[in-house]
């Protein structure tokens, strides 16, 4: 358990101290959601009916940029040939990694959406939603995520080719983070597809790191 | 303790690289591996460490977890090793200190129980001469001293075996001096080392494997 703890502690440190991997994502995220509403001119109903979404797939793109650096800075300089030396199994060294990930960079980002919202003319009752389901889901886009990275590990220019792999399996985290939103300002709705992005969260939590172990043991073959 | 390895028979990409490596490693004892470039040393070395699954035939660590030395039980050989390889894995935004003192919890064994990691990292500084360079980031450290900083974590945990490939590589001669007196008290303390090295190392009691180009199999 302490080896856990120390690794998840040096890769929050290291986030802190590189600081580029956060700064990409939350301007990214920042920029595209900047240039829709002068892509689609002001009208204020349009954007506030789209906002939601805009702010969702935004988001799914910005944590992709950052994806490729959670296995492959470790693979380059020889760290992970010794984590693997650890008397930590793979799959907690790779939920350590993906912890990590969701904290320096899903947590920054379900932050950020709520200011952006302003920008696009969100309804005020969303924005305690919107924050709420984005952090809720952001566990499942780390978590997956790291499977991409892992099976991308060796590949020239990955970082394309985890958008390829990845962004298929995040539809389920975006059409129940969607459905969750709308579920939960409609007077009737319910909060079940709130339960559902949670679920399918704590899966990706528990699935995703014995795959994406599994494809780091082949990669460092 | 004793490392096991019976008839490896080793590929990388399709090429066969070892064929039929066998040899019976006892405690306190270092085995040299030496041969010419791409005869696979690395190879056989990171198939020891549990990386690379051989062809054929197999690793086995007789002898008790980390540590604790209780014979007739069997260990994982990766649980029980040091492995330093041709990169350092030294990050280059954390101190020398900060990089080994990570090492140090995160390899810690039951036989490091006693000494806190403050002691652990500090005497490991002292051992390779790094002690004046514990606080620069590892980023500005020259190539022999990176080296000095991988090789300082086979100091900060206690493990019964050591695989070193080619750890002499950019070390100065007295670097090289320590990094023998190190690898001699290891097997003094009844610990194995298993080394792939162009240099002759003066190490007692050593055995010795010459790996030889293998023919490509058909």
């Amino acid at each position: 358990m302490s080896a856990f703890v120390a690794l998840l502690r040096r890769d929050l440190q290291l986030a802190v101290r590189q600081g580029g991997a956060l700064g990409t994502a939350l301007g990214f995220y920042m920029l595209v959601v900047t240039l829709l509403p002068l892509g689609l001119g002001a009208d204020l109903n349009l954007l506030s009916r789209i906002a939601p979404g805009v702010l969702w797939i935004a988001l799914l793109l910005a944590a992709l940029l950052s994806l490729g650096r959670v296995f492959s800075s470790d693979y380059e300089d020889g760290s992970l040939d010794v984590l693997a030396t650890g008397t930590l199994p793979m799959e907690l060294v790779v939920t350590s990694k993906s912890l990590a990930h969701w904290i320096s960079t899903g947590i920054p980002l379900a932050l950020m959406a709520p200011v952006l919202g302003l920008l696009l003319n969100l309804e005020i009752g969303a924005y305690p939603l919107l924050f709420g389901t984005m952090l809720v889901g952001t566990p499942a886009i780390s978590f997956i995520g790291a499977v991409g990275a892992a099976l991308t590990l060796r590949a020239y220019r990955g970082g394309l080719l985890i958008a390829l792999l990845v962004l298929p399996l995040y539809v389920p985290t975006l059409i129940f983070g969607m459905a969750a939103i709308n579920g939960l300002l409609d007077a009737a709705g319910t909060g079940s597809a709130f339960l559902i992005l949670a679920a399918i969260s704590l899966a990706a939590v528990v699935l995703c790191p014995i795959a994406a172990a599994a494809a780091l043991k082949v990669q460092m073959q | 303790m004793q490392l096991v390895a019976e008839n490896l028979t080793l590929e990388r990409g399709g090429r066969r690289v070892a064929n039929g490596v066998s040899f019976c490693l006892d405690g306190g004892t270092a085995l040299l591996l030496t041969g010419p470039n791409g005869s696979g040393k690395s190879t056989l070395l990171r198939a020891l460490a549990g990386y690379l699954r051989p062809a054929a035939g197999t690793v086995r660590w007789l002898g008790g977890g980390s540590g604790d030395g209780g014979d007739g039980e069997t260990a994982e050989v990766s649980e029980v090793c040091h492995f330093v390889g041709h990169l350092d894995g030294i990050k280059t935004h954390l101190t020398a200190a900060e990089n080994l003192s990570f090492w140090a919890k995160y390899l810690a064994g039951p036989a490091d129980g006693k000494r806190s990691v403050g002691e652990r990292v500090d005497a490991a500084l002292e051992r390779f001469a790094l002690a004046a360079l514990a606080e620069i980031p590892a980023g500005y450290l020259s190539a022999g001293q990176k080296r000095r900083l991988a090789l300082a974590r086979l100091a900060v945990a206690y493990r019964p075996l050591w695989l070193l490939d080619e750890p002499t590589v950019s070390l100065d001669t007295a670097s090289t001096g320590v990094l023998i007196g190190a690898i001699n008290a290891h097997l003094k303390d009844g610990g194995l080392a298993v080394i792939a090295t162009h240099i002759p190392m003066e190490l007692t009691p050593v055995q010795a494997i010459q790996l030889g180009r293998v023919e490509v199999a058909p």
